[in-house]
């Protein structure tokens, strides 16, 4: 089936077969494997991607039921020039990461957090990414980072 | 694991998906939210040769109270659930279904039509005495809550139907509490209690095959209001009247236990919340 998915603002056209998740259409299809797969059945959250504006398990959705919606995925955090989401500045900075399997959907659970809500406390943080499960960190550097990240929005 | 492969039909209408569902010949089935039909078909636990895609059916989504009911669409997801005020039981119990992403997706008529015992949607259904909306190649029907659960996993649907609407009646004073492992877990044990008038409905998740309606007994009025002496009362009663299965989760005797505790739990909570009226 052929379908149209716009992710990160760029227009792709691809043929799928219907059993084809959007995680896999964007990793095999389009090549953009920031967006990584872990239990593969909605429960990790690794795969997390932004849909029309709301976070979605990209492996519990098929692409063709994408078929025309704006897509935003890890790829699309940083700047063009390559100069880092203050996400993920944060992230590095207060080690919100080891291995990394889990980062790409952490960071977009976190983005539309923070893009939602601007101002959340740490229960709030931690209560939105409670659907992403990491094996490495303990989850407090994640907290850190995602914190940290709120309160430097608005400085100059 | 990826799903095993499957033909796919975007419905245009409830005719065309009904429709679908018939040439299917019995291996069809709705594709909405995908929350909890996918895992199973990622798992290969399920294996349907068509989906049958309502995604893009116009006039599912909507929302509105009449005569002191919601009327919903097949398609509300839970964040929009969640998110509105005229039925605040459902919005409670919305909150706890899965996290942001899963909410984001999944349906109301979705978790009613695939009747996990432990979720929370079937049991406010049944708590509120609620009915859905069912449209299939016979026309439409209505089935109430009592009829529509059979077992685990199990609805009254034909092969060949799929659920439009639901009612759910507002009720005068609510109460939810549920018991899990972890946030967004299934619960392992959840109540649903509702009041209309001096009636009262307490409704138990995770104990049987279908949400179990506490027999009315001692419960079925409530026109002496709820002191703490009487919601614990109640709260034995109601562990009393279930026969929790025991598994990894947990014993029979430890579910019949939560039971008594998120029974008083929701009716403490029912106590002090009362449904604002209508504007």
């Amino acid at each position: 089936m052929k379908i149209v998915l716009t992710v990160n603002g760029e227009r792709h056209r691809v043929e799928v077969e219907p059993r084809r998740t959007l995680a896999d259409a964007l990793r095999e299809d389009l090549g953009l494997t920031g967006t990584h797969l872990g239990c593969e059945h909605g429960v990790c959250g690794a795969c997390t991607v932004i849909v029309d504006g709301l976070p979605a398990r990209a492996c519990l959705m098929f692409a063709v039921q994408a078929d025309g919606a704006a897509v935003e995925t890890v790829e699309g955090l940083a700047a063009e020039d390559g100069t880092l989401h203050p996400l993920q500045e944060a992230f590095s900075r207060c080690h919100g990461l080891q291995c990394g399997a889990c980062t790409p959907g952490m960071l977009m659970t976190a983005a539309h957090l923070l893009d939602t809500e601007p101002a959340p406390d740490r229960a709030r943080i931690r209560a939105e990414m409670a659907g992403n499960i990491c094996r490495c960190t303990g989850y407090v550097g994640i907290v850190d980072a995602v914190e940290e990240a709120a309160a430097g929005r608005g400085d100059p | 694991m990826k799903c095993p492969p499957f033909s796919y039909h975007r419905a245009t209408d409830v005719a065309d998906a009904v429709a679908a569902l018939g040439a299917a010949d019995g291996e069809g089935k709705i594709l909405a939210g995908g929350q909890s039909l996918v895992p199973l078909l990622a798992l290969r636990l399920a294996r349907p040769a068509v989906l049958v895609d309502v995604n893009r059916v116009p006039g599912l989504d909507g929302l509105v109270v009449r005569d002191g009911v919601l009327h919903a669409g097949a398609l509300v997801r839970h964040l929009h659930l969640a998110g509105q005020d005229h039925h605040p039981l459902a919005a409670e119990a919305a909150r706890w279904i899965g996290h942001t992403a899963i909410r984001s997706r999944g349906t109301l008529a979705g978790s009613l039509a695939h009747a996990d015992p432990s979720a929370e949607l079937p049991a406010v259904l049944r708590a509120c005495d609620g009915a859905v909306h069912v449209a299939g190649p016979g026309g439409t029907r209505r089935l109430g809550a009592d009829e529509l659960f059979v077992g685990a996993l199990q609805s009254s649907l034909a092969e060949t139907e799929m659920i439009t609407g639901v009612e759910l009646p507002v009720p005068d004073a609510w109460g939810f509490a549920e018991f899990a492992r972890r946030h967004g877990d299934f619960a392992i044990v959840s109540v649903a209690a509702a009041r209309f008038g001096d009636r009262l409905r307490v409704v138990v998740g995770g104990v049987a095959g279908v949400p179990h309606l506490v027999d009315p007994g001692d419960l079925a009025t409530c026109d002496g209001g709820l002191s703490a002496d009487r919601v614990a009362i109640l709260a034995a009663a109601a562990a009393d009247d279930v026969d929790p299965p025991s598994d990894l989760h947990g014993s029979a005797g430890y579910r019949r236990a939560l039971t008594e505790q998120m029974t008083a739990r929701a009716l403490t909570q029912l106590a002090g919340h009362r449904t604002p009226e209508a504007a």
